[in-house]
């Protein structure tokens, strides 16, 4: 009886079954990678702003402290962005007919908002508060990282859930005090893994892990 | 100008399916291959598609096809030749094989990218942010909501400039930090989207400059007559500055004529009063005093002016189990305000008041169902005409006139009339009447005299000069209206805050004379019924985008002011209107009320000068008219002069000048009603049981959810289950088991209630703890045009309601229609079958065995799972079965603060209704006299939830506090966990519930808390959103969380204070001292679930001389 099949064919159903497999698995991988990547999470992003606004030259250069702009950070859930006013409270006086800051000028002098492009941005069944973590010890940089040397705003971590349990499982290891927290490039002055601990007893911080710390 | 025909709305006849208006002309001829067969005619018939195909071929064929398909002619052709049941979907006009193509396409289109990147957002700040407004912190604004012209004053959530939640505000007599249930939804027709947005004329968009000129027009015209041409009908009105307004335009125009026409207006109370106690005076009850208290027909406890503040009292008298903890008539604890102690004190470090005293008795002679009566610890039902009869026996067994005693339907009426009148004779002043605001008027008379004889004016009650202006005292009554426009001498007539054309008695026929008047000004919230009427529509404003003020049951003067600016500019408010016609026309509702607390009215409240900017500021933020410097609420309404300027019965002497001396029998014959009544029955028993006719006496009453139809369009309401019957979206009359088996009608029957030559057909309901031999039916419904959710839903009451029996039609004929009517109910279930859900016991058995709650019940020990230490905060929940009168706040807090969906008639007929808390109500006792229990229920966080063990996802998971939390994001709709909870407290959208198309209600939406999809699960949370909100503030001070900064919505609206929250593991906050005390139980608890929210064991203090006879418990 003539044999339907090649030789060949034993060899290429063995090799094709595990090129198969091996192309499964490469896409798993290729999917886990992607949705960890800064695609998807937004870390190391840069947007488009209507105003190239560096952070840089605003805290570094000329040292405003955070809250300047930022102003309910240590009061409520979100840390807020500046009204126009608040730009203007010096550009009234200072770079006053640049290109750059136009649309700030237009803005103000129409009463038109400014649309930024919003940089961290958590999913709206997650609801953050900025005052308590900014309360218990948590500094701007632990989670924004070292803005003061970013020319344009961008995200430094990814903000996965999973990302935001490792301090909520182990405070002890980000806690500072609560006069550092607005410190940018603050470094311990005895290691974490002994003054964490203490901070933690001393704020009173418990390891909020319940679902319902976040999501209501 | 009469000819002028009756407007109907300007809108175009619906659109049917199949309308051919502008379907798709034929294409021109030679353009398209496939149709150039059927040319001759739009109509395709099967032989011309037949020679088409015929004639087609190879590819040919298949592209005719293909285009036949896509043109309607084709369509129109299937459907007549081959007519088939499901060929369209029910939501449009997508076919079957155009939805697949579009899904396919959407499929690959729009495929994984909406899973992987979330969408970007843009970050909008101010341009020049209000001082003091933090982005997320909401703010509190003291406002006054009003029904039925009474105040309420409420504290207003503001998100961002939007309000969001009503709240009760603790500094005000008629709230105590609780609101009713009209007050909580009040929140959403602010942002209804029928609302009224511009000044129409004849239907057509104008402005109200064109209205001013006309109105100033009129009112020059009518100056030569002195304005005898002119009226004005509003609703019932206690506000100082719209009385001195109106005073401002009839005094300018000394003969025209303000009538006053409120369709629920307690219209025998002034009457009833009147005839006691020589003018009409307004009730005021104190029930701290009284030690026993005996309703007429009424339900003080949860309808009416006041009934917050004596729900709140009544409680406190109510609660026997603990001396200490009072609940005084003061606040309701205030969120987590800082440093405000007056809340701590009313948390129960308990100036006993009333600490030793007992515990207050409650009779409640009643011929319908009210919810005042499920904590009534006697229960008599008889019909209307009886209860005339009772009273007038009662008070000739008291000394205080009143006729012989009446034959009464039930033997046991006679003995309450002689055990009651001991016992209130007992208590002297410490005793006390209500009669019902439904009452006829010589019920009230009756209850005055009663009440005087016992020596009860001056303790209990407060006979006070009345609140608000109602028809017959200081303004004229729609008959009147109706008789000055029947004979043409009425030229222009505004009508403002009222809708006669809806809610009229059908006898004054106000549709056929409104017409005669030659001018008409609207002014409502909605284009409704009277609007089509009317030449002018003026669009008006909300409350919570208005200045105002209001005057509580009370006395208490307090301003209203807007939250937000009117979402419409047109929108007027009834002061600015009225102004208009006095003259001023452009003056803002602002500057009207600050001139006129500036002025003569100020200086009642001790602020003049420069004292009034300080005492402006104190009255705005406390939500209470304030003297300056003076932590008093300003002297009551003496500050509102009627216009004939009586100076007004200050506080307190309600005492009068009640003079024994001639008090007349009560006429209205009721004891001819009775007999009437009586003879009527039973000749129709004589006719055997197979009459089709019965005669009734009906009950008219204001819906309690949508009360005289105001609300129809609010969905909230019309989704609120009705106290007692538990209906939704519908009226029926309400009639007896008894009644109901002697005419043969069950449930769902729909019926013809005949009356004075006119007819209403109705769907009959059955109560049993209804009066037999009488009916109920509630105004409001039926409406025509209320808006889109409110528009024929419904009974229109009003169409057999006379002006002579407004409340009580005394011989109304029901007749069998044979046919039913679909009505949805959320509890078909009466009976705890044998199962100790709400645990009650008397006064007596708990004295004798304090632990007969738990005896009645078992709790096992044994759990396989191990014990958790909590060692932070615990909350858990107590709920004081006491207290509960069922009236509903809490479910419609509930759903205001947590973006609860509606669902609609035909999801609640389902079960699918999303409320959180559910209100059983559950008969005890005898089929024909049953006690009634209120309980509500809500999650019960349970420590060994069967829920939590269930959820495949771990979407519903025990927090470290101890609270079931409900994680959306997680859900997968597998709704194991619903079907594992023994107290079936879960919610599952079962579809897309929530309208996320509608811009204008996303403001209504509280944006702390997640608004949910279809297919997610949710349930109470304790208010998780409230505990975090306190528990983030306390770490930022540093300081623990208080007893009582934390109130859960259902909490803070509850008005007699039914529910604690706090933490457990305090043994000082108030939850734990409520759970500790000897009538603490769980609700099923010998299922071992260990819920930690408990309830405290219902306690009645009978009077053991009126023992109740016991028969068989209700079954099913």
């Amino acid at each position: 009886m003539r044999q339907l099949f090649p030789r060949s064919s034993n060899a290429l159903s063995r090799v094709s079954i595990v090129l198969l497999l091996g192309l499964l698995a490469g896409l798993g991988w290729v999917g886990a990678e992607l949705s960890n990547s800064g695609y998807v999470t937004g870390e190391g992003v840069v947007l488009n702003q209507p105003v190239p606004f560096s952070h840089d030259h605003h805290t570094a250069g000329l040292g405003i402290d955070c809250r300047y702009c930022h102003t309910s950070v240590d009061r409520a859930a979100s840390a807020g962005i500046p009204p126009i006013a608040t730009c203007m409270n010096c550009h009234r006086e200072i770079w006053t007919n640049a290109d750059l800051l136009e649309p700030i000028r237009a803005a103000y002098r129409d009463g038109v908002a400014v649309k930024w492009q919003r940089v961290h941005d958590l999913p709206d069944f997650v609801y953050f508060n900025h005052s308590v973590h900014v309360a218990n010890g948590i500094g701007c940089e632990s989670c924004h990282g070292r803005v003061d040397q970013m020319p344009l705003m961008m995200q430094a971590e990814d903000l996965t859930m999973g990302w935001c349990l490792e301090c909520h499982r182990e405070p002890e290891k980000f806690v500072r005090p609560r006069d550092e927290v607005f410190t940018f490039g603050w470094e311990p002055p005895v290691p974490q893994s002994q003054m964490g601990p203490q901070l933690v007893e001393e704020y009173g911080i418990e390891s909020l892990t319940a679902c319902s710390v976040c999501h209501r | 100008m009469s000819r002028l025909k009756v407007l109907d709305n300007v809108e175009q006849p619906a659109r049917q399916p199949g309308d051919r208006a502008d379907a798709n002309p034929l294409p021109p001829e030679g353009e398209s291959v496939a149709l150039e067969n059927v040319s001759t005619g739009r109509r395709l018939t099967v032989d011309a598609v037949r020679d088409k195909l015929a004639a087609a071929e190879g590819p040919e064929m298949w592209r005719s096809l293909e285009e036949l398909a896509e043109t309607p002619e084709f369509e129109e052709m299937l459907h007549r030749e081959f007519p088939r049941q499901a060929s369209q979907w029910a939501g449009g006009e997508v076919s079957r094989r155009r939805f697949l193509q579009v899904m396919s396409a959407s499929l690959a289109l729009g495929g994984l990218t909406g899973c992987l990147q979330q969408p970007r957002e843009e970050i909008i700040p101010y341009v020049d942010q209000p001082e003091g407004l933090v982005a997320g912190e909401p703010w509190y604004f003291a406002t006054t909501h009003t029904l039925n012209g009474y105040g309420m004053g409420v504290l207003a959530e503001s998100h961002e400039g939007r309000p969001t939640k009503i709240e009760g505000n603790p500094d005000h007599p008629a709230s105590l930090g609780a609101t009713d249930v009209f007050a909580q939804a009040s929140v959403l027709d602010l942002y209804d989207p029928d609302r009224a947005q511009a000044v129409k004329k004849l239907g057509r968009v104008t402005t109200w400059t064109r209205l001013a000129d006309e109105l100033g027009g009129a009112l020059n015209a009518q100056t030569a007559l002195q304005g005898s041409g002119v009226r004005l009908l509003t609703g019932a009105v206690s506000s100082p500055t719209l009385r001195a307004q109106i005073d401002t335009m009839l005094q300018a125009n000394p003969q025209a004529k303000w009538h006053v026409w409120e369709p629920a207006a307690a219209d025998g109370a002034g009457a009833g009063t009147a005839s006691a106690l020589g003018s009409p005076r307004q009730a005021v009850y104190d029930l701290q005093a009284a030690d026993a208290v005996l309703a007429l027909d009424s339900d003080f406890l949860t309808t009416g002016a006041g009934a917050q503040a004596y729900a709140r009292q009544f409680t406190a008298r109510r609660r026997a189990w603990d001396g200490a903890d009072k609940m005084a008539a003061t606040g309701n604890g205030t969120e987590g305000a800082a440093g405000d102690d007056t809340a701590n004190a009313a948390n129960g470090s308990g100036a006993g008041n009333g600490a030793d005293r007992e515990m207050i008795r409650l009779y409640s002679v009643e011929s319908t169902p009210t919810s005042t009566g499920t904590l009534a610890d006697h229960r008599l039902t008889l019909p209307p005409s009886e209860v005339a009869a009772f009273a007038s026996a009662l008070a000739a067994e008291l000394g205080a006139g009143g006729g012989a005693p009446a034959r009464f339907s039930k033997p046991r009426a006679a003995k309450w009339v002689r055990e009651v009148a001991a016992d209130l004779r007992s208590r002297g002043s410490a005793a006390l009447v209500v009669p019902g605001d439904y009452a006829s008027a010589e019920v009230h008379e009756l209850a005055a005299r009663i009440n005087q004889a016992l020596g009860a004016v001056g303790t209990t009650v407060r006979y006070e000069e009345p609140v608000v202006a109602a028809a017959g005292e200081a303004a004229g009554s729609l008959d009147e209206l109706v008789a000055d426009l029947a004979a043409g001498a009425v030229d222009l007539l505004v009508i403002a805050g009222t809708n006669p054309v809806q809610t009229a008695p059908a006898d004054l026929d106000f549709t056929a004379v409104i017409e005669k008047a030659r001018l008409r000004v609207y002014h409502g919230l909605y284009e409704d019924e009277t609007s089509r009427y009317c030449q002018w529509m003026v669009p008006a404003k909300h409350y919570l985008e208005s200045w105002g003020d209001a005057v509580a049951f009370d006395g208490t003067a307090s301003l209203v002011q807007p939250l937000i600016s009117p979402l419409y500019d047109a929108t007027k408010s009834e002061i600015e209107l009225v102004a208009a016609l006095a003259g001023t026309s452009g003056a803002k509702g602002y500057e009207l009320v600050r001139e006129h607390w500036q002025g003569q009215a100020g200086a009642s409240i001790g602020a003049t000068g420069d004292a009034f900017e300080d005492s402006w500021k104190q009255s705005l933020h406390d939500g209470v008219l304030r003297a300056a410097g003076s932590g008093a609420a300003a002297a009551p309404a003496a500050a509102v002069a009627a216009s004939g300027g009586a100076a007004g019965g200050g506080a307190g002497d309600g005492a009068e000048n009640a003079t024994d001396a001639g008090v007349a029998a009560p006429t209205l014959g009721t004891a001819a009603a009775v007999a009437r009544v009586q003879a009527a029955n039973q000749e129709d028993d004589l006719q055997g049981a197979a009459a089709d006719t019965a005669i009734l006496e009906i009950n008219l009453r204001p819906d309690p959810t949508i009360w005289d139809g105001r609300y129809a369009n609010n969905a909230w309401l019309q989704e609120i289950p009705k106290p007692i019957t538990k209906l939704v979206w519908d009226n029926a009359l309400l009639i007896s088991l008894a009644t109901a088996e002697r005419f043969g009608l069950a449930s769902n029957d729909l019926v013809e209630l005949a009356f004075k030559g006119r007819t209403l057909q109705v769907p009959v309901w059955v109560v049993p703890a209804h009066a037999d031999g009488c009916g109920t039916l509630h105004l409001g419904y039926g409406r025509r045009h209320a808006g889109r959710v409110g528009d024929g839903v419904g009974f229109d009451a009003s169409a057999i309601r006379t002006s002579d029996a407004l409340w009580t039609l005394p011989a109304v004929e029901v007749r069998r229609m044979g046919g039913t009517y679909p009505l949805a109910c959320t509890q078909d279930h009466h009976s705890m079958e044998g199962r100790h859900l709400v645990r009650t016991g008397s006064l007596a058995d708990y004295q004798a065995n304090p632990d007969f709650v738990h005896q009645m019940g078992h709790v096992p020990t044994l759990t396989m799972f191990p014990p958790y230490e909590y060692d932070g905060y615990s909350w858990g929940m107590a709920v004081d079965l006491n207290a509960c009168t069922g009236c509903n706040a809490c479910v419609i807090a509930c759903q205001s603060e947590n973006n609860i969906p509606v669902v609609g008639k035909e999801q609640v007929l389902n079960g699918r209704e999303m409320h959180w808390i559910r209100l059983d109500r559950y008969y005890e006792g005898s089929l024909e006299e049953p006690k009634m229990h209120n309980q509500p229920v809500m999650c019960q966080h349970c420590e060994l939830a069967p829920c939590e063990v269930v959820c495949p996802v771990a979407a519903t998971v025990h927090s470290d506090e101890g609270t079931n939390d409900m994680v959306y994001n997680r859900c997968v709709g597998t709704r194991y966990c619903s079907n594992n909870c023994p107290y079936k407290v879960r919610r599952f959208n079962f579809f897309q519930y929530v309208d996320e198309k509608t811009e204008v209600l996303k403001a209504v939406r509280n944006p702390d808390v997640t608004v949910r999809n279809r297919g997610v699960m949710e349930k109470c949370s304790y208010c998780i959103q409230r505990v975090a909100k306190a528990r983030i503030a306390s770490k930022r001070e540093q300081r623990e969380i208080r007893d009582g900064e934390i109130l859960s919505a259902c909490q803070q609206a509850c008005p007699s204070d039914a529910i604690a929250f706090g933490n457990i593991n305090d043994p000082d906050s108030r939850v734990s001292r409520w759970k500790e005390q000897m009538l603490n139980y769980g609700l099923l608890e010998e299922l071992n679930t260990r819920p930690r929210t408990s309830y405290l064991a219902k306690l009645n203090n009978p009077n053991e001389r009126l023992a109740e006879p016991r028969a068989g418990e209700l079954t099913a």
